[in-house]
């Protein structure tokens, strides 16, 4: 992420267009080729708890790109006014009011979710996805640039989170969304795997999703 | 007897790792060598251990419904719950910054291993989530200091068990797309499995 800290002041920031290749860079990366979860490791605490069943995962997941899109914003706006010093607690006090915001909202609208999610929506604030883009991204970069950015990151996140939530609600619960899909296709008796509904079956699907992305894009580990 | 049962059902049966997933970030990145495991899960042990009744005592006396009400008859609608999230995460900041001094005047050998970690572990989700588990739960102070040290000591055994597992595997062959991350997570799944085995001890 350095180097596009070091291209900015060649660039002429008015004459480029909104969505440019570059632009369009900062969405499509972490999509794939530069996952914020199977690639940098990072966020790995919350894909995992609240991947039970889509529902949750799903508000999980459009929490932390709220979160993660606008403190990149804010971060992105006061960077030249931050002392570097005091640069993580500002960063974990924007990240600790948005997430208040979310969980205040989420509290007012659905308070059976909320009851659901628990801690975990606390728990959005030590997201190292979050923190680490503000500090790699947001605290070097202008504010669309960054908008972007958090974008393409939360996505990225959200996605897999999806994905790993879409398996275990499958295979241990037998529904997608509370739809009961065995039932529907005339597979009343499908076995179901209570090893899905446990944690354990969290890192086995993640572990497979790592697997297969990796293999695809030929990226190895050392 | 009820706090002891309260200590092992933590480091065992409601294990931050295996159970709720909290800390991954750093249990996956700092367990590729015992001694750094062991350094990191020690400087957890330590602010786990200090953060928890401290915040219990923040819950308890300034953001609970009612709690300021020994300020006057005035205050005593007074609900600051929505403040928790940044409460918390400002004092295990402080808390986190504060041992730093503190272990840094007074020993400065352990400082010299525990150095990096220290900062690291104001971003642990393992810390803010024991404080947030703390107040779901309904905790006395007693048993919030219990879960503090012992949910560390949970955290210190599986990364030190972790980090061990991986020195041995530097030598077997991983298929490429599993190397690192891959096989940590199936290396965690499979001690998660031999972790369940506790949760049939009656306590």
């Amino acid at each position: 992420m350095s180097t596009e800290t070091l291209e900015q002041p060649v660039e002429k920031a008015p004459s480029e267009a909104i969505f440019s290749k570059r632009r369009r860079k900062f969405v499509v990366d972490p999509l794939d080729d530069d996952n914020p979860v199977t690639i940098q490791v990072l966020g790995i605490c919350s894909a995992l708890a609240v991947t039970v069943k889509m529902e949750p995962t799903l508000i999980m997941s459009i929490a932390v790109v709220f979160v993660i899109v606008f403190a990149n914003l804010i971060i992105s706006l006061i960077r030249n006014f931050v002392p570097g010093r005091i640069r993580i607690i500002v960063q974990l006090g924007v990240i600790a009011t948005l997430v208040t915001v979310v969980s205040e909202v989420l509290k007012a609208y659905n308070y059976p979710m909320f009851k659901v999610l628990g801690a975990f929506v606390g728990l959005i604030i030590t997201n190292c996805i979050v923190m680490g883009r503000l500090e790699a991204f947001a605290l070097g970069n202008k504010a669309w640039d960054s908008i972007l950015d958090g974008i393409g990151s939360g996505f990225g996140y959200a996605w897999v989170i999806l994905a790993v939530a879409f398996f275990r609600e499958l295979f241990g619960s037998g529904s997608v969304f509370d739809f009961p899909v065995f039932e529907a296709i005339g597979l009343p008796n499908f076995p179901l795997n209570g090893l899905m509904v446990d944690s354990i079956g969290a890192f086995m699907i993640l572990a497979i999703i790592i697997w297969v992305q990796r293999a695809r894009n030929g990226y190895v580990e050392n | 007897m009820e706090l002891f049962n309260l200590g092992i059902k933590s480091i065992f049966i409601d294990n931050m790792i295996f159970a709720y997933f909290l800390g991954m970030c750093s249990f996956l990145a700092v367990s590729k060598k015992v001694t750094t495991a062991i350094g990191l899960g020690a400087a957890v042990v330590f602010v786990l251990g200090i953060t928890v009744p401290v915040n219990w005592l923040v819950q308890e006396y300034i953001l609970k419904e009612g709690a300021l009400s020994f300020l006057g008859p005035q205050f005593a609608e007074m609900n600051l719950e929505f403040l928790q999230f940044i409460m918390f995460i400002a004092i295990i900041a402080a808390m986190v910054q504060l041992v730093e001094m503190v272990v840094e005047k007074f020993s400065p050998a352990l400082y010299g291993s525990l150095g990096i970690f220290l900062p690291l572990i104001a971003v642990n989700c393992a810390i803010l989530g024991a404080s947030l588990f703390m107040v779901q739960r309904d905790y006395t102070l007693a048993e919030a200091s219990v879960f503090g040290v012992t949910s560390g000591i949970g955290f210190m055994l599986a990364i030190v068990a972790l980090a061990a597992v991986r020195e041995k595997l530097k030598y077997s062959n991983v298929p490429d797309g599993l190397k690192g991350l891959g096989i940590t997570m199936i290396i965690t799944g499979l001690m998660g499995i031999a972790f369940k085995s506790f949760i049939g001890i009656a306590i």
